[in-house]
């Protein structure tokens, strides 16, 4: 079992998978916000490569992208800022990028280079599993989970196709829609759940719009974690380290407390 | 690809193969494209242009008298029809120039489907005419701030309209760019460009012409008038790119030229990337070609030898605009006005019986502000 797979191993306990972009504001501040992260309560850390071209991001991810990539930030940076974070820390990381950064790094050189970084997984929310075989099997020999993601829009064969292939758990996108935090939760969330639920045995972790306790828990009676991204951002934007531990916080005990 | 546009990805592939195969499809498509569109544009030997450059003939194919004023218009005509068809009433589509903008616009209104359009704010300032064009025909342009703020950026944000509003809507996307099925969709509906070209040459000349010489941004209107000659194997392709400030300079659109196999906007091809794989900025004079990808259909042409990639600046572009203005009285668009400049250094080398056929894609009234600004010229 994948160290990330196990975070899901213990019946009731919901996964906490926060999202931070690597160097913004700062890279001092990625190193310092990744472990408040793990002590808060959090299972897993998603560590975001930034991209020029988010076409998957709303407004708050596409601008930490943007200052991330003016602070210098490359692929090469963020695993090594991934390592000095995996010899501190006991969860595991996951990277979130678009492919083509990986493509250039080159997709064995970059596999390599999560598996000496204590990196466990990777979420590329531009590639789907028809065209992700050839970094799924590199990804394999280092014992790196390739994280596929299901929207609501995707067929019945879309999710069978997911769930024989997706590694560690399966990336809800929640909405039809780019990341943001939103005031509600779609409706037509738990018959999606519901619908994979059916084909996949893998952990279910919803993100996408998730921006409060209340959802977060409303999320977690059907899902098995919550991944929360552009929120993060914001308070880390305006409130600094201490507010985001304290969200965390939060959310741990949401999730802890809606368990029945 | 996101995953929540690989099924609607799927149904169009599948709604697109059955249209293909649908006469009455073609139909409607080749009435429309006759009576509304224009079509067929002239195949025109620019005598003048010709005796100036010295050497081979060079004609012109006028997709600048197309409706519209771009072949821009055969493209939305065939995906318009398509989105009528598939039952999506709201129509999304990005452009650089305005040129696809003006184009999709037109047709949403001909066939009565709502019309929104991204343009970065760039693109914007420097094609103004378009944008109110474009609010005339009823389209709501949406200003893009991201990024460059130029055509990349508004493909981004189209795609994220997409991504949100998927069930009802229809991504119109302009050029042979993009994910499965766009690229192959596009030209078939552009190709139009190369059937006539190479029917009308045969009628006139009773041979196929040595060149043809196209100017490449995303690359539809090339690919267009390529691919009907793809199998005449002595039919030289020649595809023209954006040099900007100069290829050594850093600030240019050349794809092809010097950029590195990369996945931009869902397709692999050759893009303009940094050593970090991010994709860099592009500068040209002219916002149809300012666009850091290029048709993956180009890449493979390139790679197989099949056509051949070139680069003109920015002001050999210019140069080349004043000069098909005084010779043969036509304003080009400033992105063909690169393959004229191009067209116009080969046939120095080349003999007079032979010919070129250049692909003049547009007309140059909606780059006025650019050229009086460029040259220093006060209206």
């Amino acid at each position: 079992m994948s160290r990330i797979a196990s975070v899901f191993r213990q019946t009731g306990h919901k996964g906490l998978i926060p999202y931070v972009t690597v160097g913004y504001p700062s890279i001092e501040d990625s190193l310092q916000v990744v472990p408040a992260l793990a002590e808060s309560g959090s299972d897993i850390v998603e560590l975001g490569i930034p991209f020029s071209d988010p076409l998957a991001d709303g407004a708050t991810i596409q601008k930490a992208s943007f200052n991330a990539l003016k602070n210098g930030i490359t692929p090469k940076l963020c695993l090594e800022v991934a390592q000095k974070l995996s010899r501190n820390i006991d969860i595991p990381l996951v990277f979130m990028s678009y492919f083509n950064p990986i493509l250039n790094f080159g997709l064995d050189a970059f596999c390599s280079g999560c598996a000496e970084s204590g990196v466990d997984g990777l979420i590329i929310p531009d590639l789907p599993p028809d065209e992700g075989s050839e970094l799924e099997n590199i990804a394999k020999k280092r014992n790196i989970d390739l994280i596929y993601l299901l929207a609501p829009t995707s067929s019945d064969e879309r999710i069978k196709l997911v769930a024989e292939r997706a590694r560690g758990f399966i990336y809800l996108v929640s909405v039809t829609g780019v990341t943001g935090a939103r005031a509600s939760l779609p409706q037509e969330l738990n018959p999606f759940i519901a619908r994979v639920r059916k084909v996949a045995r893998q952990p279910l972790c919803v993100g996408f719009g998730i921006s409060t306790p209340e959802q977060a828990q409303q999320v977690a009676a059907t899902a098995d974690g919550v991944i929360v991204g552009s929120k993060i951002i914001q308070l880390l934007e305006n409130d600094g380290i201490t507010a985001v531990a304290d969200f965390v916080k939060q959310l741990r005990q949401a999730l802890d407390s809606g368990k029945q | 690809m996101p995953e929540t546009l690989v099924t609607a990805l799927d149904e169009l592939t599948t709604a697109y193969e059955t249209v293909k195969q649908d006469a009455a499809f073609w139909a409607e498509f080749d009435s429309l494209s006759r009576d509304y569109s224009g079509r067929p544009t002239p195949l025109y030997l620019a005598e003048r242009l010709t005796n100036h450059c010295g050497g081979a003939r060079i004609y012109l194919k006028r997709e600048d008298l197309a409706h519209t004023g771009a072949h821009k218009i055969n493209n939305a005509l065939g995906q318009g029809l398509l989105a009528r068809r598939m039952g999506k009433r709201r129509i999304i589509a990005e452009t650089g120039a305005g040129q696809h903008g003006v184009a999709a616009t037109a047709v949403c209104a001909l066939l009565g489907l709502e019309c929104i359009v991204y343009m970065g704010e760039e693109d914007i300032r420097r094609q103004s005419l378009n944008v109110f064009r474009m609010k005339l025909m009823g389209a709501e342009v949406r200003p893009v701030s991201a990024g460059s703020r130029t055509l990349k950026d508004a493909i981004n944000e189209a795609m994220r309209d997409w991504v949100t509003n998927v069930r009802n809507s229809y991504y119109l996307l302009g050029s042979v760019v993009g994910p499965h099925p766009y690229p192959s969709m596009v030209r078939d509906f552009q190709s139009v460009i190369g059937k006539e070209t190479r029917e009308q040459i045969l009628a006139k000349y009773k041979r196929l012409p040595d060149y043809i010489v196209a100017c490449v941004g995303g690359g539809s209107n090339a690919i267009g008038i390529f691919y009907p000659f793809l199998n005449d194997k002595d039919v030289n392709l020649i595809g023209v790119e954006a040099a900007g400030g100069g290829l050594k300079t850093g600030f240019h659109a050349a794809s092809l030229v010097s950029g590195s196999v990369g996945v931009l906007h869902g397709a692999r091809s050759y893009v303009l990337q940094d050593d970090g794989g991010q994709i860099m900025e592009t500068h040209s004079i002219s916002a149809g070609l300012d666009y850091p990808g290029v048709g993956p259909e180009h890449s493979y042409l390139k790679d197989i030898h099949r056509a051949t990639y070139v680069a003109v600046t920015d002001k050999e572009a210019l140069d080349a605009f004043q000069l098909l203005c005084r010779t043969e009285g036509i304003p080009p668009a400033m992105e063909p006005a690169h393959a004229i400049s191009y067209a116009c250094q080969l046939a120095r080398t080349l003999d007079k019986k032979q010919s070129i056929i250049v692909n003049l894609s547009g007309r140059g009234d909606k780059d006025m502000d650019i050229v009086i600004e460029a040259l220093g010229l006060k209206s």
